[in-house]
């Protein structure tokens, strides 16, 4: 591959100062601010879990009323899949997709930029909501959870009114994101980087958005019902009006199941740059990864209500949703299996992006397997909202997504920055995190099956061993965050200079452009589109 | 156009994006406090529109000017056709969501609650109630107001749906006009599909009033009220940000600002346009009809 990054002489470097951060059209820019709005709203959610965790730590109330409780596994749950995961994906997205395939920008760098100011306002709107309660007339907290269920939902005070606008907010920024995402991946690819050149993460976000764009306004039609469920009289959700709260639960999860592959794509796509990479072989079987991933977009779509055994569906639906689950299992098999075999006999090393990789195959697995186990549906009828839930889908989303986006940093911060990262911290990073997600929830499968049930403020007292083992395990994770907090200062700050290819493994397997760049790479990168052969 | 440039235009930094981003959020928290019975919300809601009126005002301003000056070339036209494909897919989901939920409501919750099937458990809270569309009379009708008539697939709607579907006639006899280069028959086409558009704006209105006043169906009569109001309202919305697209395309088409090979801005809204027309049609035969 050759290219030739010509500097054009209309445009100049950086615009200095305020303009440069708040009116940004500069995909490498909007991309920093996703990733440290991402980076932020992480300490504020794992906040909120520190708060549940301190919580449940013994059984009794100890520091939160029931409400605030609610609340707080609410927001917890609002804030990690909507203000940390999807922006820090879409940053990556943002930094790296032109990279990739050569492009000079976002193919529509002002819409780009709207998608981010999207976020800062609705955390605001998100935050207010939490402070509904001590407005005068603002009734109870958001205690319904994240999945916001009729009739409690339409039963919370003014707080409410709050989360569903903000839900509005974020679900535009994200249409308009991915909208974005899409056109630049079809339209914006350099001569000759043809599909099946495309780097794996291209791939995973093309999917992504797709899923965005189908399944973000059905999320929005739904708590617009609710809203007007809430002050116009409507019966959406109300039975006695010929209404039904299951329609709301079915409108949720249409977009709620999609939205895990949402979290998951991207970090399959990181995979797919990292394990390469540090085992030094191609990618095992790109293209039949790049066919499973489509399946599982397609199957991801029509499998939503396995979410709803316990409320009374037909047993021929109910039947469907769980062969329709269980059939998932086979994509998501392949792609692990493909990461597998691509580290089969490869020259391996493992640095801090690789260490994660691996956890990620390992520990994802895990999800996968608790996951076949909940879709059956008589079994699911003794899990439905224990800890075992929990357990499951925190092992899917914590290493599935969020360990993808550590790898994902520690493998490009390099780029982004110019400097290697301290590679010592690095692993002790991922050692620390990794031991205490465990600690964590590992307990919470026991704890589930012993039929703890969840979003409850207080538990027997027979649980409290798994409490206590799983809310030590809670504060050490949250306090690892403050050594990756530090490890970006240094990194942004200073450190062993990267070269343009930091890794020497990274054009094994089918890399972007992006490693033909220097590091960091120029504001203005590719005006000329690059030839690839 | 005078020349078209080779390469891909990016913007210089700009400063309508935020200004969006927080005319939404004055909108909506403006809404909340208006729904919640604080007044000062009504002003605050205003204040957000004018934000985002003068937002695209600018916005808009500055994409046509930059199109005439010819920074675009054919690359960033394909770039807008196909956000602007996508965003037209995104809002086939949105309807989506609401015709699938008729179709749920009619076929699936409402017969369980008139004690259909072996769920049918309801039929031991509201024994008397017996299911058929529409279900004028509801379960429990003590928090509704229950309609006397339902809407029918004659009068008005029936008129609207001959209005809407000419009105996709006399776009695509504009778009015709634009192609073979007649600037006349490009502003006449546009002009009787803005009328068609205000029409129809007009007689929802009208019917709307009808319906409320001498029908009694509203909003809050139960779940009827309800479908019907949520998705002719939406499609009316829309209808309404559809015309008011035709009329800038009008002002631009008299402008002459749109060449055979460079007017993306009118197909895009006449997309919509026919977008919004399909959507009408399922209505009409969802809604109004069967």
């Amino acid at each position: 591959m050759t290219t030739a990054v010509a500097h054009d002489d209309h445009h100049h470097g950086a615009p200095s100062g305020i303009k440069r951060w708040l009116f940004s059209t500069n995909h490498k820019d909007i991309g920093t601010m996703y990733l440290i709005f991402a980076l932020v709203m992480l300490f504020l959610g794992g906040g909120a879990a520190m708060l549940i965790r301190a919580e449940l730590y013994m059984p009794g109330l100890q520091i939160l009323d029931p409400d605030t409780y609610n609340n707080m596994v609410t927001n917890h749950a609002l804030i990690m899949v909507f203000g940390v995961v999807m922006p820090a994906a879409a940053g990556m997205a943002n930094w790296m997709i032109p990279m990739m395939i050569g492009a000079p920008d976002m193919a529509l760098p002002r819409l780009n930029n709207l998608s981010f100011w999207l976020l800062p306002f609705g955390a605001a709107m998100l935050i207010i909501s939490m402070f509904a309660p001590y407005f005068p007339g603002g009734g109870t907290a958001v205690n319904t959870g994240w999945t916001l269920y009729p009739p409690l939902s339409i039963q919370a005070g003014m707080g409410m009114d709050f989360t569903i606008f903000t839900i509005h907010i974020l679900g535009i920024s994200s249409i308009l994101a991915s909208i974005n995402i899409v056109t630049t991946i079809v339209n914006m690819r350099a001569p000759g980087m043809s599909w099946f050149k495309l780097p794996l993460f291209v791939w995973a976000w093309l999917l992504t958005g797709l899923l965005l764009i189908m399944v973000m306004p059905v999320l929005a039609g739904g708590v617009t019902m609710l809203l007007f469920d809430r002050h116009f009289g409507t019966a959406f959700f109300d039975a006695a009006g010929g209404g039904d709260p299951v329609l709301f639960q079915h409108l949720f999860w249409f977009f709620g199941h999609p939205e895990v592959y949402v979290l998951l794509l991207p970090s399959i796509g990181i995979l797919g740059m990292v394990v390469p990479t540090f085992s030094r072989k191609p990618l095992f079987a790109y293209k039949p990864l790049v066919y499973s991933m489509m399946c599982l977009t397609a199957l991801g779509m029509v499998v939503w209500a396995h979410h709803q055994y316990t409320v009374g569906m037909s047993q021929t639906v109910t039947t469907y949703f769980m062969i329709g689950t269980i059939l998932i299992s086979i994509p998501v098999g392949y792609m692990l299996f493909s990461f597998i075999f691509t580290m089969w006999r490869g020259s391996m090393s493992f640095e801090t992006p690789m260490l994660f990789a691996v956890a990620i195959v390992l520990m994802f697995s895990f999800a996968g397997v608790t996951g076949v186990m909940l879709a059956v549906v008589p079994a699911d009828l003794q899990y439905h909202d224990t800890y075992f839930v929990v357990a499951h889908f925190h092992y899917a989303l914590i290493p599935g997504a969020l360990f993808g986006i550590y790898a994902g940093t520690f493998y490009w911060l390099p780029k982004w920055t110019g400097h290697m990262y301290n590679e010592r911290l690095g692993k002790i990073f991922f050692w620390w995190t990794t031991i205490s997600f465990n600690m964590t929830f590992f307990v919470q499968h026991f704890s589930g099956l012993a039929g703890m049930p969840r979003r409850i403020v207080d538990y027997s007292p027979i649980y409290m061993e798994f409490n206590v083992i799983s809310s030590i395990g809670a504060f050490a994770f949250g306090l690892s965050h403050l050594l990756f907090l530090y490890i970006i200062i240094q990194t942004v700050r200073g450190g062993k200079k990267a070269g343009d290819k930091p890794w020497d493994g990274a054009q094994v397997g089918t890399p972007g452009l992006e490693w033909t760049l220097s590091s960091p790479p120029p504001f203005h990168s590719f005006e000329t589109p690059p030839l690839v052969k | 156009m005078s020349t078209t440039s080779d390469h891909y235009y990016v913007p210089e930094p700009s400063r309508w994006p935020i200004i969006g981003a927080s005319g939404v959020f004055i909108i909506l928290f403006g809404l909340i406090l208006w729904m919640n019975g604080v007044n000062a919300g009504m002003w605050i809601t205003a204040l957000g529109m004018v934000w985002i009126a003068y937002l695209f005002k600018g916005w808009f301003g500055e994409v046509i000017s930059e199109n005439l000056s010819g920074d675009y070339n054919e690359q960033v036209d394909r770039s807008f056709r196909q956000g602007m494909f996508w965003f037209i897919t995104s809002e086939v989901f949105f309807f989506l969501t609401f015709f699938g939920c008729l179709y749920y409501l009619r076929n699936i919750t409402l017969p369980y609650l008139g004690g259909e099937g072996y769920l049918g458990a309801s039929h031991m809270l509201w024994e008397n109630f017996t299911y058929s569309w529409p279900p004028l009379s509801l379960p429990d009708g003590s928090g509704y107001v229950e309609a006397k008539h339902a809407m029918g697939p004659g009068g008005i709607p029936l008129i609207n749906t001959i209005i809407l579907l000419s009105s996709g006639a006399t776009l695509t006899w504009a778009h015709w006009g634009l192609k073979k280069e007649s600037n006349r028959q490009l502003v006449l086409g546009l002009l009787f599909t803005v009328i068609l558009g205000v029409s129809f704006f007009i007689l929802q209105a009208y019917e709307y009033g009808h319906a409320y006043t001498e029908m009694n169906l509203r909003l809050d009569s139960g779940i009827y009220g309800s479908t019907f109001y949520m998705l002719t309202g939406f499609h009316g919305l829309h209808v309404t940000i559809g015309t008011i697209m035709l009329i800038v395309m009008l002002g631009r088409a008299m402008k002459k600002h749109f060449t055979v090979h460079n007017h993306f801005a009118f197909e895009g809204v006449a997309w919509y346009w026919h977008f919004v027309d399909v959507v009408w049609i399922a209505l009409y035969i969802f809604v109004y009809w069967l």
